[in-house]
């Protein structure tokens, strides 16, 4: 009998969350607030799903009732992707060791 | 176009991308590289997207005016907003992600057809299944983090709003979220969808009106696990792996932050979700208010103290960052450095209104982060050091969390402050904190109160230092 690839897709699902599990304990305490900022953003890869439902209407017409919903997921995802990236990268760039000026 | 295969194995890529950018973060050293590996994992998950699909009309243009428009929002906002307001541009950012997976989930709904899931009203039973848990978990995270940003914001009021029947209306509805996932199945109808979503965005709503302002730092790590969990139930539905791994990794990332705040607190996660904090014992606290003997002191009675120390430890909390005072401290930081008094940082894990608040804003100041401590590795030191300055918080340095078993925080790990040889504690006034409980500590004989503003008394110590 074969798998349903449903199941493949399980997998990866639980082994995800054990390989987040591990990796997110290891973050440190003071990063606890880019790493908010970082999975706001990276969660924002929704936008491949918005961008197929916005490119869907192949008879040339660009604007109907689904693709609306994707651009406007569009829209939105993208305010995360670059606020959430950028954002993280300034609170980063902030971050410095002691300078060993003495 | 490119074949289906080959662009699952570039969104395996950027997934892989996206763990090693959280990875990145165990260290600020490595954290700027991880970050770049997020940005190169999204532009390969995106342009694979662009190639599968293959649609290079005039569609695609327009795709690339929303994603500019999108893009330019985003990035004047993560130019301009203060460090302080962080907790706020979180919970909005939640939110759209929210919101985001809400409409793709209902343009797979309307159009099945582009996402090789059947046809309208003719779905796959997974895929339906999968894209009503990505739009329920979607619209429960978009109103809860909108109610958390008023609140954070301060347009709501941040004390808990709660009234009779309150749990028992939203075990209802959620038990009515799961029964209407259920006929939806069975019967396609599209008004069940909508009907699905909007009782969502009303269980999402009410869930988060009940829980304090203090409680903010888990509900915006919860608020972050859903949107998680939202993302992976759109993967399901795309049978896409990158939001799969991604949406595990958020999802797992918001609960591991949850469960540190809650422990912060020594407040069992639902209890807080439970919500109501806060409320009942704040009555209790202002009855058997009698008069005790407080010593209070000026800036220059801080600064003689300070500058007669051998060391001192900062234990800074969100009254810090309302007063806008991370500058001014770290500018009476330096002062007190050149008179060869040792000094470093105490954060208690739940101080400011999300995770690691305090570190941004002090970061923001230029302090290094090797002189910033977490609770546990500068716990014992309180013992030794000549003077602890209290600036902005308060509960977390409530010695009755350790003695009075009646008390509300009884449990909660505190910074020992009052082991110190003298506490200096910068407060407007004597008035309780969030937990609405009195603070043993202001009336100890080595505690010195200085009444002002955090800002405005920092200053002022500068000035006399």
């Amino acid at each position: 009998m074969e798998i349903d690839p449903f199941i493949f897709r399980l997998s990866i699902f639980i082994l995800s969350i054990f390989v987040g599990y591990y990796v997110v304990w290891s973050v440190t305490p003071s990063l606890h607030t880019p790493l908010m900022s970082v999975t706001n953003a990276i969660s924002s890869v929704i936008i491949v799903g918005a961008i197929i439902a916005a490119l869907a209407n192949s008879d040339g017409e660009v604007f109907s009732n689904s693709s609306l919903f994707g651009f406007l997921a569009i829209t939105l995802a993208a305010i995360n992707i670059f606020g959430g990236f950028l954002v993280t990268q300034r609170m980063l760039a902030m971050y410095k060791k002691k300078k060993k000026d003495k | 176009m490119i074949s289906a295969n080959l662009s699952a194995i570039f969104y395996l890529i950027s997934g892989v991308l996206f763990i090693l950018a959280l990875r990145g973060l165990s260290s600020p050293e490595t954290s700027r590289q991880g970050n770049f590996f997020g940005i190169v994992g999204m532009i390969i998950a995106i342009s694979v997207t662009f190639l599968a699909v293959g649609n290079f009309s005039t569609g695609l243009l327009y795709v690339f005016v929303f994603l500019l428009v999108g893009g330019s929002i985003g990035a004047f906002i993560a130019y301009k907003i203060p460090m302080t307001a962080m907790p706020e541009l979180v919970a909005g950012f939640h939110s759209l992600v929210g919101l985001a997976a809400v409409f793709v989930a209902i343009s797979a709904f309307i159009n099945p057809g582009a996402f090789n899931l059947g046809s309208p009203g003719n779905i796959k039973l997974a895929s339906l299944i999968e894209m009503s848990i990505g739009a329920a978990v979607g619209a429960i995270t978009f109103s809860g983090s909108v109610i958390a940003f008023l609140k954070l914001q301060g347009i709501m009021s941040g004390s808990p709003i709660t009234f009779k029947g309150q749990h028992i209306l939203n075990a209802i509805i959620l038990i009515s979220i799961f029964v209407l996932t259920y006929y939806l199945c069975a019967t396609q109808s599209s008004n069940l969808f909508w009907i699905l979503i909007a009782v969502s965005f009303l269980i999402g709503f009410l869930l988060i009106i009940p829980i304090g302002g203090a409680d903010m730092p888990v509900v915006i790590s919860m608020l972050n696990s859903y949107s998680g969990w939202a993302a992976a139930g759109i993967g399901f539905t795309l049978e896409n792996t990158a939001l799969i791994i991604t949406g595990a990794l958020v999802g797992s990332s918001g609960a591991i932050l949850s469960y540190i705040m809650c422990k912060g607190m020594n407040r069992s996660f639902f209890n807080v979700i439970l919500g109501g904090f806060g409320a009942t014992e704040q009555s209790k606290s202002n009855q058997n208010k009698e008069q005790k003997p407080v010593k209070s002191g000026n800036a220059d009675d801080a600064a003689f103290l300070m500058k007669n120390a051998s060391s001192v430890i900062i234990v800074p909390g969100y009254g810090m960052a309302v007063a806008q005072a991370q500058h001014a401290l770290r500018e009476m930081v330096d002062a007190l450095k050149k008179l060869d008094v040792k000094v470093s940082y105490a954060i208690h894990p739940v101080a400011g209104r999300m995770p690691g608040h305090m570190n941004v804003l002090l970061a923001e100041a230029n302090v290094p982060y090797d002189e910033v401590f977490e609770l546990d590795e500068i716990n014992n030191d309180f013992a030794n050091a000549d003077v602890a300055y209290v600036i902005g918080a308060n509960d977390v340095t409530n010695p009755v969390a350790k003695t009075d078993p009646q008390s509300p925080i009884y449990g909660m790990p505190v910074l020992d402050v009052e082991k110190c040889k003298s506490v200096l504690f910068v407060k407007r006034s004597l008035s309780a904190g969030y937990a609405g409980i009195d603070n043993d500590l202001f009336y100890r004989d080595n505690t010195l109160m200085l009444f002002a503003d955090a800002k405005k008394m920092t200053e002022e110590i500068i000035k006399s230092l």
